[in-house]
C-alpha cells in the first residue's frame, strides 16, 4: 500500500461539473479576513460526531486548538495531523502572516466538512452554500480549503 | 475524495463572493472539478502542508498559494516540491516486549503501549486517538471481538461493538498515537500505519478479520475501509 496507490484508487471517481467558474476579485491580502476550510472532518470536543454520510459542517474556533480528527475514510496519513494541527490546518501560520502583517486577518471561526462523500449534490446544493453564508457573515474575505 | 470535496466547495463560495485557494493533493481530481484557483501539491495525503513540525515549508506552500490571488483568471499550479512515499518504509519504532504468557498477544502488546498512549495524548492531545466508537477501557475488548472473528465466529455475533471500520480507525488511532511517543522521529507519511498494520500484534489481528470477513461472504464495504486501499 503505497499513497500513490490510494490516489489512483480515487482518482477517477467522476468530478461535480459546473457550468462556468466564478471568479471573484480578491481584497488586497493584507486587508483580507481569511478563514481555512477543510474536509478532515475536524470538530471540537463535545460537537457532533460527524456520521458516515454527513454532509454537514462543523465551526472551528481559531482561539481553540483542541481539534479532533474524526474523518471516516482510513484512506490518508493522519500521523502529520496528530503531530502539528498545522499539517491540515495551519492555524498558527496565518497567525504569523497576520504577524508579519501580510495578511489582514485570521477569520474567529472555521469551518470543517467530511470529505469521504460520493455524493457531493447536497454539498452542493445545501451545506455548501449554507457555510458560504456563515463565513460572509463572518466578513471572511479569502478562503483556503485543504483536503486531506 | 477530499480534494474532490474542497474544490467544489471552492466553487461554491466563490458564487458567495470570496476568493479561495485549494491545496488539492490529488491532480487528477484538481483538473476535473477545477476550482477558481488551485495549487496541486504532491504530498502524500492526508498532509496538504506537507511537512509537519516544518513551519519554513509551510510557509513556502502557503506563500505559494496566496500568490495565486494575484491571477486575473482561473487557474491552476503545481508546486515545486514533491514528497514521495515509496510505500515500503516502515517506521522504527520499538514494542513492548511480552510480559503475560496468558494473555493473546494483542491485548499484552496493547496493555504494554498504554503508558505510551497516555503520554502521547497528553503531550499532542486525543487529535486522532480513541473515542469514535471505543473508549479507551473498551479497546482490548473490541480486540477481542476481532480475534473471535479470526477464530471462526461469524463478524455480526463476535461482538464488534460498531461499524467495524470506525472501530478499527480507533485501535490504529491508539497505535499510531502510541507511536509519536516510542519512535525516535517524527514519524514520515504512512510509515506509522505500515507499522502499526504490519509489525503490531493487534494489527495482525485486524488485517486477519478483515480477510476473514471478506471470505466468509460479508458484503465489501464492511469489510474493505477497515484498513486503508487494498492492503
Amino acid at each position: 500500500m503505497a499513497d500513490s496507490d490510494i490516489k489512483a484508487m480515487t482518482a477517477q471517481i467522476p468530478a461535480v461539473e459546473f457550468d462556468e467558474t466564478s471568479f471573484t476579485t480578491p481584497v488586497r491580502l493584507n486587508e483580507a479576513t481569511v478563514a481555512i476550510v477543510t474536509s478532515a472532518a475536524l470538530h471540537h470536543p463535545g460537537d457532533e460526531e460527524f456520521t458516515m454520510l454527513d454532509i454537514g459542517y462543523r465551526v472551528l474556533e481559531s482561539s481553540n486548538h483542541d481539534y479532533l480528527m474524526r474523518h471516516w475514510s482510513p484512506n490518508f496519513d493522519a500521523t502529520g495531523f496528530a503531530l502539528d494541527i498545522n499539517t491540515v490546518f495551519p492555524i498558527d501560520r496565518l497567525q504569523e502572516l497576520v504577524d508579519q502583517k501580510i495578511i489582514g486577518k485570521v477569520s474567529d471561526q472555521h469551518l470543517s466538512y467530511a470529505g469521504n462523500q460520493f455524493d457531493l449534490s447536497s454539498i452542493r446544493l445545501d451545506s455548501g452554500p449554507a457555510g458560504a453564508q456563515f463565513l460572509k457573515e463572518q466578513g471572511v474575505d479569502v478562503v483556503l480549503l485543504t483536503p486531506v | 475524495m477530499c480534494t474532490r470535496t474542497v474544490s467544489t466547495l471552492a466553487h461554491i463560495f466563490e458564487a458567495a463572493g470570496m476568493a479561495t485557494i485549494v491545496l488539492g493533493s490529488i491532480k487528477e481530481q484538481v483538473e476535473a472539478t477545477a476550482p477558481p484557483r488551485a495549487l496541486y501539491c504532491d504530498f502524500p495525503l492526508g498532509r496538504p502542508l506537507g511537512e509537519p513540525l516544518d513551519p519554513e515549508f509551510q510557509h513556502r506552500v502557503l506563500e505559494s498559494a496566496f500568490r495565486l490571488l494575484e491571477a486575473k483568471e482561473p487557474i491552476i499550479e503545481e508546486y515545486d516540491v514533491s514528497i514521495s512515499d515509496n510505500g515500503d518504509e516502515i517506521l522504527a519504532c520499538p514494542l513492548p516486549p511480552r510480559h503475560d504468557p496468558d494473555l493473546h498477544p494483542a491485548l499484552d502488546e496493547v496493555r504494554g503501549l498504554r503508558p505510551a498512549y497516555e503520554r502521547a495524548v497528553e503531550k499532542y492531545g486525543n487529535r486522532i486517538g480513541m473515542g469514535r466508537i471505543v473508549q479507551l477501557e473498551d479497546l482490548e475488548e473490541a480486540i477481542m471481538a476481532l480475534i473471535r472473528v479470526t477464530e471462526g465466529v461469524p463478524w455480526k455475533e463476535a461482538g464488534i461493538p460498531g461499524v467495524p471500520s470506525r472501530v478499527s480507525q480507533d485501535i490504529r488511532g491508539y497505535y499510531e498515537t502510541a507511536s509519536l511517543e516510542l519512535s525516535e522521529n517524527a514519524p514520515r507519511a504512512w510509515t506509522g500505519t505500515r507499522w502499526f498494520l504490519k509489525n503490531t500484534e493487534a494489527g495482525k489481528v485486524l488485517m486477519a478479520a478483515r480477510q476473514a470477513m471478506a471470505d466468509s461472504g460479508a458484503n465489501q464495504p464492511i469489510w474493505f475501509y477497515m484498513t486503508p486501499g487494498d492492503d
